[in-house]
């Protein structure tokens, strides 16, 4: 079953962090990342730029409008995520736990919808 | 692709395990033998086609792999001297392959490697992956389509499980006959697993997909002709013979799933329906029973109902009544409970889906929400039934799932 997993960020949290601090969570999450091309459970990540970059789009009527900045309002934001394979949730959670941003903020896991069925 | 191709493939699929059981005999490194039978299947893939099938396929095949096996560990050895600075010994002289294999196929070879793929000291998604690679000569690439992961992600799960049976210490040979039993119970479990894999994937990407369910069947009959005397083997068979043969009515090219009550009959597969329906009265008949044969019953129960209202529900209620005594399980159970509403009538079903409510390993299943919602519908009972399907379709982490409990949920009005 595959998991993503939600890096969520907060300014609050992120703007005190020493130039220390931020190098060790850098290699933090390529310490989290080797292991998991090891076994096969990683199938994807991305690191998102900041909200401010964001464009946000909306079609109204039928017609696009776009606007800068995210769709939410909130403090919190998605910073990143991971895409994992694992056999169970007990196994994402765990890897969740690895991520050291779990330390600062949560990571939010949530299976991926299949494309197969069964029969009811 | 051309006719031409495609018989390539199935020989070259065929002779795979055959191949790679030839190899490991003579060289041992299961690992590295793995690696150059498929450098070879690719080789000949691209070479057959063009320049002609060799007089001896199989052959040609152990030659290649041969010397790429062979060429691998010359310069694994020739690394580690030169690493070591050890000049002493030249490396023992493997001996060189016949150029036609001087063996008669040996087909014992392909369930030692499936008993292999299958160690129980690998997961299960590993094995499933290794069995595919190994035994059914798929490469990796079509193994990582198949299961939507990317390549390399697949390619390292293989070489893992490589590795894991090596650090095992396991020979290659078959396991002990004390064992036989619970090993070959986990290769069956494999190979459902597999042709479940296949059995749901429905539309839209999938259509790209290898046909896991027919592979699926292709090495459950090969397991059948090496061990035709096992029940449980030709229960396997059986019931994915006879489950397959719904493919075509169990979803609508949108990818919309159809209920078996709902599903049109006539483009049920009637060949496969046969001999399904054979294989397993001719079992049940001499073998002692199992859960798999007792699962293919079912199925033939349904697919000889020429129509859903004529469906024998009495005689599938009694061999859901066995299953639950001989391989007790919350999934049969939630199926019992479906046959118990058809004979007793809805309230019945509901009663023994009660029962589930505190099990940990199905209270929070979408099935159960899904099984409890059509029971409510059965009853008459439109508000529990929407409120049950609502509550399944956001359990669910299907998507044709979510959208046929979704429309069920909607469909029903006060």
């Amino acid at each position: 079953m595959k998991y993503l997993l939600m890096i969520t960020m907060n300014p609050a949290v992120l703007d005190p962090l020493t130039e220390q601090e931020r190098t060790a969570i850098f290699e933090a999450h390529e310490a989290f990342q080797a292991p998991l091309r090891e076994t096969g459970e990683l199938v994807g990540s991305a690191t998102l730029a900041d909200p401010s970059n964001s464009t946000t789009v909306k079609v109204r009527d039928g017609v696009p409008v776009v606007t800068d900045g995210p769709y939410l309002e909130s403090k919190e934001f998605l910073a990143g995520f991971y895409v994992v394979d694992c056999e169970t949730i007990d196994r994402a959670n765990e890897l969740a736990a690895l991520i050291p941003d779990a330390a600062l903020t949560g990571i939010e896991v949530r299976p991926v919808m299949g494309t197969s069925g069964l029969e009811m | 692709m051309n006719a031409g191709d495609v018989s390539t493939e199935t020989l070259l699929r065929e002779l795979a395990p055959q191949v790679l059981g030839a190899l490991v005999r003579r060289y041992g490194h299961f690992d590295a033998s793995e690696d150059a039978v498929q450098e070879a299947l690719l080789a000949a893939s691209v070479q057959w086609p063009e320049q002609g099938m060799p007089d001896s396929p199989r052959g040609w095949l152990i030659t290649v792999a041969s010397r790429r096996l062979t060429d691998q560990l010359r310069s694994e050895e020739a690394r580690r001297k030169r690493e070591e600075t050890v000049f002493a010994l030249e490396p023992a002289e493997q001996a060189a392959p016949a150029p036609g294999d001087e063996q008669p196929p040996d087909s014992d070879d392909t369930l030692t490697l499936l008993f292999l793929c299958c160690h129980p000291e690998l997961s299960p998604p590993s094995q499933v992956a290794l069995t595919l690679r190994a035994v059914g000569g798929l490469t990796t690439a079509q193994i990582a389509t198949a299961f939507l992961v990317p390549e390399a992600t697949m390619a390292q799960r293989i070489s893992r499980a490589k590795q894991r049976i090596k650090q095992t210490g396991t020979r290659f040979e078959l396991p002990p006959d004390a064992e036989r039993t619970d090993r070959l119970r986990v290769v069956l479990h494999v190979l459902y697993l597999i042709f479940n894999e296949g059995y749901t994937a429905t539309s839209g990407p999938e259509l790209q997909r290898v046909e896991l369910a027919a592979e699926a069947i292709r090495l459950a009959r090969a397991v059948r002709q090496l061990l035709p005397d096992d029940g449980e083997v030709a229960g396997l068979l059986a019931l994915m013979l006879l489950t397959h043969a719904r493919r075509a009515a169990r979803a609508l090219p949108d990818g919309t799933l159809v209920p078996l009550a709902e599903q049109d009959r006539s483009t049920w597969d009637r060949r496969a329906i046969d001999e399904g329906v054979a294989l397993i009265t001719e079992t049940l008949a001499r073998a002692p029973v199992g859960p798999y044969q007792l699962q293919a019953a079912i199925a033939a129960v349904h697919a000889e109902a020429p129509k859903a209202d004529e469906t024998d529900w009495p005689q599938i209620l009694g061999l859901y009544q066995i299953l639950e005594r001989l391989a007790p399980n919350p999934m049969v159970t939630l199926n019992h409970a479906v046959a118990l509403a058809m004979v007793e009538g809805p309230q019945a079903g509901l009663d023994r889906l009660a029962t589930l409510d505190d099990d940990k390993r199905v209270a929070k299943h979408h099935r159960l929400d899904a099984v409890r919602a059509h029971l409510h519908e059965m009853a008459g009972d439109t508000a529990a039934a929407r409120a049950a399907y609502r509550a399944a379709a956001r359990r669910t982490t299907s998507l044709p799932e979510q959208r046929y409990l979704e429309s069920r949920a909607s469909r029903l009005i006060d």
